[in-house]
């Protein structure tokens, strides 16, 4: 037991530098759900978090705060209303969904939503001050406001976006109900460990954490990486 | 930068869906079964066989035997293998399931720290140890999650004429959680609990935990397998999921279950009726 920590860095040195077939695929997994989970909901929170901070209409306070409330969301909760939403006797069971990427995909899409247009809307609301001026002057408006102010705030959202793949890969409760952790087809790494453990395999368990946090530290640097080479771009064009 | 990013969020998003659409390519059936025959590498050891014979792939949902036929009952699956008869044979009754047949068979074996803390080794009537557990309030694990082995270990405890659950939280102590997690948490907490043999022999992590009773034949295992009805759930893959039930329940898959073995101990015990 004392040992586990150790018996874990070994375990988990040996199954990256083996690329264990099967840990390469459950990684993939992962990887391919909380990626397109995360550009997903870039995709539907950016412009929803922009017109947010740049609106003012009746409901907007009422939306920003659900929506702020929703990021306390427990994955667990989430993925039971998939689950029910995606089972055969729910009104999307015809797809034939659960028990699929697809449905993991989804249940972590909602569960990052609510980060991203939070911290959009935050983002974009204090640039806003600084911005109002100028907007008003060249006469930016409309769709095209919203798309400038994401633009030049592209560098924060990329952490708001960090933020949410953060949460997608973590998260092991919503990924459980509606992948069903089924082996070559919804495994993935959390779901992975949570068996480990439960088959009693500590060490185990705790080189996928170790791979996973591996993981999630090399997105990250990825996307500073991008960051710093788009910001330094952007002074060299100004 | 947003055209990149468009281009990115595009790539991942034809990645994602071609890679779904590639696993939907040869047949395949869902399996609800239950913790036990997972965690003891049981169905990862049958379904390659089967695979190869058929072409077949099973994928596995593994929960509580009460999950599973809750699950099944929704139609998100096409075959149960599980192990609670009289569950079974309500769900059977109410219409949700066709066709169930014994399977294989093993046995629920009472684990304690090796001190034996409730003086109950050797004894061979599980439903007095549990009453001895209960006077002397020696900490018990349950599973408290409606599986197969809860039904099981509520059976034990209603034959003791003993409602452990008026004293949950204090020495009964509810996980609500799989075998492997309740086993995890009895040695953490030097507490007695109810296992089925083939987890416990797989179980890595049994700290100071051992057998003390066994041999009841009150504490008998009884796995079924059963598709889910047709009639009820149109989009069950019927054909499929017969061919995997003639197999478990024939000459090939029985062997194969006969012939299982995990550090050097047959978990499962073939006893499906030959016909």
């Amino acid at each position: 037991m004392d040992n586990s920590f150790a018996q874990a860095f070994v375990k988990a040195a040996h199954l990256v530098a083996t690329l264990d077939s099967e840990l390469v695929e459950i990684v993939l997994l992962s990887l391919r759900v909380s990626l397109t989970a995360v550009v997903l909901a870039a995709l539907i929170g950016f412009p929803i978090g922009a017109v947010l901070a740049l609106y003012r209409f009746p409901g907007n306070r009422i939306i920003t705060l659900l929506i702020t409330a929703f990021m306390g969301m427990p994955p667990v909760v989430l993925g039971l209303i998939v689950y029910l939403l995606l089972s055969r006797s729910g009104p999307l069971g015809v797809l034939g969904l659960l028990y699929t990427p697809t449905a993991m995909i989804i249940a972590q899409t909602l569960l990052v939503l609510p980060i991203i247009i939070a911290l959009t809307r935050q983002t974009i609301a204090d640039m806003w001050k600084e911005y109002e001026e100028t907007m008003r002057s060249l006469n930016i408006r409309g769709l095209k406001l919203v798309r400038t102010m994401l633009f030049e705030a592209r560098l924060s959202l990329a952490t708001a976006a960090l933020a949410g793949f953060g949460r997608a890969i973590a998260e092991v409760g919503a990924v459980m109900i509606v992948g069903g952790n089924i082996r070559h087809a919804t495994r993935v790494m959390t779901t992975a460990i949570a068996l480990e453990t439960s088959k009693g395999e500590l060490a185990l368990a705790l080189a996928l954490g170790l791979i996973l946090l591996l993981l999630a530290l090399t997105v990250n640097l990825a996307v500073n990486l991008l960051s710093a080479f788009s910001a330094a771009r952007g002074y060299a064009t100004s | 930068m947003f055209r990149s990013f468009a281009r990115l969020a595009i790539l991942v998003l034809i990645l994602a869906l071609g890679v779904t659409h590639a696993s939907l390519a040869g047949e395949s059936i869902i399996l609800q079964s239950t913790t036990s025959t997972q965690n003891s590498g049981l169905l990862d050891y049958l379904l390659p066989l089967f695979k190869k014979k058929t072409g077949i792939t099973v994928k596995v949902v593994a929960v509580g035997t009460g999950q599973a036929l809750r699950n099944a009952r929704n139609g998100d699956g096409d075959v149960l293998l599980v192990h609670a008869r009289d569950a079974e044979m309500k769900f059977l009754k109410e219409g949700w399931g066709v066709d169930r047949r014994d399977v294989m068979y093993n046995d629920f074996v009472i684990v304690c720290p090796k001190s034996d803390p409730a003086g109950i080794a050797g004894m061979k009537d599980a439903s007095a140890a549990l009453r001895r557990i209960a006077e002397k309030r020696v900490p018990f694990v349950s599973r408290g999650d409606d599986s197969g082995t809860h039904k099981k270990e509520r059976a034990l405890w209603r034959k003791a004429g003993i409602d452990p659950t008026r004293d949950s939280g204090t020495w009964y102590r509810e996980t609500g959680s799989g075998m492997g997690a309740t086993l995890n948490a009895a040695a953490a907490m030097n507490a007695c609990t109810l296992t089925d043999r083939a987890t416990w022999i797989a179980f890595r992590n049994k700290g100071d935990l051992k057998i003390v009773v066994q041999g009841d034949p009150a504490l008998f295992n009884q796995y079924g397998v059963m598709l889910v009805n047709p009639k009820r759930h149109p989009h069950v893959k019927e054909k499929a999921a017969r061919a995997f039930i003639d197999w478990l329940t024939g000459p090939e898959g029985q062997k194969a279950i006969a012939s299982y073995r995990l550090h050097g101990q047959q978990l499962f015990f073939p006893n499906a009726p030959v016909n």
